[in-house]
């Protein structure tokens, strides 16, 4: 059971900031994956080059990761915003900029560090838990997607700019109406999923082997989550996230390792014609 | 506009034509051997050619150029070799588009293949249409003899499938018989091509040999949650642990056994044991793991060897397995060129066929194409990856048994 909630916690990490950037701002960010491999990336140099612990590296490169999808999103993704009729048109637009992208920071990372694996060894401390072993520093994952979940949802729940935000989630036109900032609101939505994406970064890559061509892995992995969760919806995430974990562990345990790709996608299907938005999605468009 | 480009591009390659022609009519002489190649170097394969293949070209290249070129006796002088390399983006498609290119474009002299299995074989029948020498080193496949009927120009080096299968049983029955071992066997394999393939071989091996296979479950490739897979292992008690692995898998065994602390007297790993990032990750606590492939640290050509691969990588160390084998694979080319003494590729293929050679991992004499005495298991011995079988090698090492406990 933890082991496959410690999975699950893991997928709705790397899920959340997705949920962000295409709930809200309504970019389909196919370069997502890459972000997260780059920030992995970074954290292995920042620990075996300058000795800087992957907790330290948060501070570093969640920051970082703002400011950069922030310039982004202005730069690259507001003419996109400007230009686009209504949603549908953004979404199509982003899905093609995004996939440039995608080579762009993939092509950047195969120059710096090449396309070997880069593995590391941090907290690999055996913890023994409810008669499981886990590992501590996925444990100190799982702590850290629980933490920044539950801060997201309740600044998203219980602060003005947090029901700004959600309101351009629901209607961008209306929450334009009542005087909230649109293109603020999603400007600050993408960068705040791009810190999101940094974050998850730095925590897999101290249990998780990496190189700087696996990001698709990543970017397919959070749109499964995002999209039975609901797009947009960090409880959503969550709890598709979980729930995808603990099938993963229960099939692999109980019927067949070979099988959880399968029962993954089993699973979201069977999600999708029982709630084609997703568990918590709002009405069909 | 899509015209004005494909004019231009018309017109550069009717420069470039034209600019090789001389040499074609042989007006003058070459002044450099052409080496060309295609190779992932983006996309998902990009991960096993950035440590196995691209760097030892890159360190044959340096070496010959700093040696001063390929000695060709036809013109009493040595030349210098010249590269022309192509990413095939870990696509077969590319893969064979760049060597076309190089064959009929280009017009390299040589051509050295791509990386890994699948790869080998797609590019088998054109590097055989165009009449190339066809160096697979990073191919393991049990069709490698039918194939090297098929294509004689090609030349298998890591062995098949079932040679690195036996190779394991072979270690492990002289265990038994010895009394260190039961007869119980935990098998885990990854469900894709080398995986496949040593699964089935190990398979039949460990049946014949009369061990009994007390966990058998395959997994999809690109899992790295390996807790549940290990933990059932650990259920069957075997006293030998056995994963036919690819690289990041064989990471996350590695790690989640350690934490679990499941030590069986034997753990076995394949693909990516011989990394050295798995050893600078693990440290001394993969003391006693043992894997695919292995070296003989002892000699004194693969000590250069690392020196210089050090030096033209910006530090990096080979892995212990097909690297070194892909540097020894060029050295024969070289040497055949040398021999034959000008660029005559059938007459180098016919020495590469019956010719003997001295490289870095010891001499090597192919038979029927095929490199059969080649290490087949290592293992991990005080930081360093030792071969172990087969025994009848120079520098064949003792196996460590039983494994180490973890260090924590």
């Amino acid at each position: 059971m933890l082991p496959g909630l410690i999975l699950g916690g893991m997928y709705a990490l790397v899920a959340m900031g997705l949920t962000l950037q295409y709930g809200v701002a309504r970019i389909m960010n196919l370069s997502y994956g890459e972000f997260l491999v780059a920030a992995a990336l970074a954290t292995f140099f920042l620990y075996t080059g300058l000795g800087v612990s992957p907790l330290l590296g948060l501070l570093i490169a969640v920051p970082a990761a703002y400011v950069l999808n922030w310039a982004i999103y202005q730069l690259l993704l507001v003419p996109l915003v400007r230009r686009a009729k209504n949603r549908d048109m953004l979404e199509v637009d982003s899905i093609l900029a995004t996939f440039g992208m995608l080579f762009v920071v993939q092509g950047l990372a195969h120059v710096l560090v090449g396309g070997q694996y880069y593995s590391y060894s941090y907290l690999s401390i055996p913890l023994s838990i409810l008669g499981s072993t886990v590992a501590l520093n996925r444990l100190i994952a799982l702590l850290f997607a629980a933490l920044i979940g539950l801060a997201l949802y309740f600044a998203l729940t219980r602060t003005r700019a947090g029901m700004a935000i959600r309101a351009v989630a629901v209607d961008p036109v209306s929450a334009g109406l009542v005087a909230i900032d649109v293109r603020r609101a999603s400007a600050f939505a993408f960068a705040l999923g791009g810190a999101l994406v940094a974050a998850a970064g730095v925590l897999v890559s101290v249990f998780l082997t990496l190189n700087a061509s696996m990001g698709v892995v990543f970017t397919t992995k959070a749109l499964i989550v995002v999209i039975m969760g609901g797009v947009g919806n960090l409880l959503g995430a969550l709890l598709a996230g979980l729930v995808l974990g603990l099938a993963e562990t229960a099939v692999a345990r109980l019927i067949d390792p070979g099988l959880t790709l399968a029962a993954n996608f089993a699973l979201f299907l069977i999600v999708l014609l029982w709630r084609p938005t997703g568990l918590f999605g709002g009405a069909a468009r | 506009m899509p015209g004005t480009l494909r004019n231009t591009l018309a017109v550069a390659a009717a420069i470039a034509a034209l600019g090789t022609a001389p040499a074609v009519f042989g007006q003058q002489a070459p002044t450099a051997i052409k080496i060309g190649w295609a190779i992932s170097k983006t996309g998902p394969y990009v991960g096993g050619a950035s440590i196995t293949t691209l760097p030892a070209y890159q360190v044959w290249v340096k070496d010959v150029n700093a040696a001063g070129g390929i000695m060709l006796k036809s013109l009493g002088k040595k030349l210098p070799v010249q590269v022309t390399e192509y990413d095939d983006r870990s696509n077969s498609d590319e893969m064979i588009k760049g060597i076309e290119r190089l064959a009929t474009q280009d017009k390299v002299d040589f051509i050295l293949p791509p990386w890994g299995t699948a790869f080998n074989l797609a590019a088998g029948p054109i590097l055989n249409r165009y009449g190339y020498p066809h160096l697979a080193v990073t191919a393991t496949t049990d069709r490698a003899p039918e194939l090297a009927k098929r294509w004689p120009n090609s030349f298998w080096f890591l062995g098949t499938s079932t040679q690195g299968a036996h190779a394991l049983v072979d270690v492990l029955t002289k265990l038994r018989t010895e009394g260190k071992i039961g007869s119980n066997i935990a098998l885990i394999s990854v469900a894709d091509q080398f995986g496949i393939e040593l699964a089935t071989a190990g398979r039949a091996a460990f049946k014949k040999a009369k061990f009994n296979l007390a966990y058998d479950k395959s997994y999809p490739l690109g899992l790295q949650d390996m807790q549940p897979i290990l933990t059932e292992a650990m259920r069957s008690n075997a006293d030998v642990f056995v994963a036919f692995s690819y690289p990041p898998d064989t990471f996350a065994i590695t790690a989640q056994a350690r934490l679990l602390n499941y030590n069986p007297k034997i753990f076995y790993t394949a693909v990516g044991t011989a990394f050295p990032v798995f050893k600078q990750k693990f440290g001394a606590s993969i003391e006693g793991q043992m894997g695919i492939g292995g070296i003989n640290p002892q000699s004194q050509e693969f000590k250069d060897y690392l020196k210089r691969h050090a030096e033209t990588t910006g530090g990096s160390e080979p892995d212990r397995w097909a690297n070194p084998v892909t540097y020894a694979s060029l050295q024969i080319l070289q040497q055949a060129i040398e021999r034959v003494g000008r660029i005559d590729r059938a007459a180098v293929i016919k020495e590469i066929q019956t010719g003997s050679f001295d490289t870095i991992v010891g001499k090597v004499k192919l038979q029927n194409n095929l490199r059969v005495d080649g290490w087949q298991v290592g293992q991990w011995q005080g930081g360093e990856y030792y071969g172990l079988y087969p025994e009848n090698l120079p520098g064949a090492h003792k196996i460590l048994f039983p494994k180490p406990a973890w260090t924590k």
